[in-house]
């Protein structure tokens, strides 16, 4: 970041009290004993003031991926915050409710600044497009069904979100190069916590074995999909925006080997499903998650709350 | 324990995953109401800032170290609160007794000479 997107940064935060230039909590010497601050990462917020600005717009190439990528977590997030109140531990209740958070997050940076290319914004949409006009992969739409099912849908993303991530913040755009370089530490937890989980259930009793490897048999056949190129992101991987999501295969195979390995679980031998959400063809799930919600932005345009 | 008081088994070696740790049994309707075998509770400490101390934080439910920081990570330092968690098994802690007050905690009222009332210079210094 130059001197003057860090000054932005910082003014971009509005009304929540920061306290002086650099006096975040984190490991800063000098910083108040008692008051909490949130810290100067990047904000959805800032990259809307950017936008005002005219300091970024995006290309249509360019908006149109970080469309792709925001709707993952768009439509993650909203199946994840499914699970608040219903999990199995009050702890991991507020876990998969973080998660949700960190990728209704993302979701929003990333649709933030795709809609500069169109003049819509975040709002815009994830409440006024059509169930086609969405672009999320079909994993991310994929139901809950139990723990096991969605820590198995989990752990394909987490490590899927990582390798995109890692290779986006050499972006030589600059802005999603920023947002994936805070979304990266954010996924490389949601990694170990799926991780976690698939171990534990895995070594658990024997009904939560049956349940995990029952839960992968299902996800599984959403793998190929992430991983698909066309002629998006081969226009988009020569100008270096981003690289062929074929590329990140190898290293998802690899690192999910070696923790599905240490589960002794098997890569479930199913097919793989056709695919198309990145055409906005979509599988009967997203239909009822966007009915659910976008029902209040659209039978209330423009309420606050 | 060292100086600082880092326990044995310091955090960032909790990783690994103790398999005999108690399982929530898978529930039937009967036993809804209660496991049969509950997570054991832990207690947590955050350190907000480098330099100062690991404060108690409160308590969670984990079987083991491993997800107890983790969980510690989810509950306690969600609005940035910490850069550093440790987890304690709330058995292991010893407690002062809370009918003996008298006997502990009276002795030093009234005290003041063991206070450094008199010195001025080291004022607004912070951490101290």
């Amino acid at each position: 970041m130059t001197d003057k997107d860090t000054d932005f940064a910082i003014e971009g935060h509005g009304d929540i009290s920061v306290g002086v230039h650099g006096a975040g909590a984190s490991g800063d010497g000098s910083a108040s004993a008692t008051r909490i601050t949130p810290g100067n990462a990047l904000r959805p917020e800032d990259i809307a003031l950017e936008v005002r600005r005219g300091q970024v717009k995006p290309s249509e190439d360019v908006a149109e991926f970080a469309l792709r990528i925001g709707d993952d977590g768009l439509i993650l997030a909203q199946r994840l915050g499914h699970w608040i109140s219903r999990a199995p531990e009050l702890e991991e209740d507020i876990a998969l409710g973080n998660i949700a958070l960190d990728q209704l997050g993302h979701a929003r940076s990333f649709l933030t600044y795709a809609g500069a290319a169109w003049d819509k914004s975040e709002d815009d949409l994830a409440y006024f497009r059509r169930e086609h006009e969405f672009r999320s992969a079909h994993l991310f739409e994929q139901p809950n069904g139990d723990f096991a099912v969605t820590i198995a849908r989990q752990f394909i993303v987490s490590y899927y979100q990582y390798e995109l991530y890692t290779q986006l913040m050499e972006s030589t755009d600059p802005t999603l190069a920023a947002i994936s370089a805070k979304a990266v530490k954010e996924v490389d937890y949601h990694r170990d916590h799926s991780a976690q989980w698939v171990l534990r259930l895995a070594g658990g009793t024997d009904e939560s074995r049956a349940r995990i490897i029952q839960g992968f048999k299902l996800v599984w056949p959403y793998v190929d999909e992430l991983f698909e190129d066309d002629e998006l992101t081969t226009r988009l991987a020569e100008a270096g925006v981003t690289v062929q999501p074929s590329s990140l295969r190898a290293e998802f195979d690899r690192l999910t080997g070696e923790i599905m390995a240490e589960a002794e679980l098997d890569i479930p031998a199913v097919p793989q499903a056709l695919g198309g959400g990145r055409r906005g063809k979509h599988s009967e799930f997203l239909g009822y998650i966007l009915a659910e919600m976008q029902v209040l932005a659209r039978e209330h345009p423009g309420a606050s709350w | 324990m060292a100086p600082h008081g880092n326990p044995e088994e310091p955090a960032s070696s909790a990783s690994e995953i103790k398999r005999e740790a108690p399982k929530v049994a898978a529930a039937t309707p009967a036993e809804q109401q209660h496991h049969e075998t509950p997570w054991s509770l832990w207690e947590v400490f955050v350190r907000s800032s480098r330099g100062l101390s690991h404060v108690h934080a409160g308590s969670l439910h984990a079987p083991d170290a491993a997800m107890a920081l983790r969980n510690a990570r989810d509950l306690y330092t969600r609005r940035n609160e910490g850069v550093s968690i440790w987890v304690v098994p709330a058995e292991a802690i010893s407690s002062s007794d809370p009918d003996s007050k008298g006997a502990f905690f009276e002795s030093p009222q009234g005290k003041d000479y063991r206070h450094a009332t008199y010195y001025t210079k080291s004022e607004g210094v912070k951490h101290l």
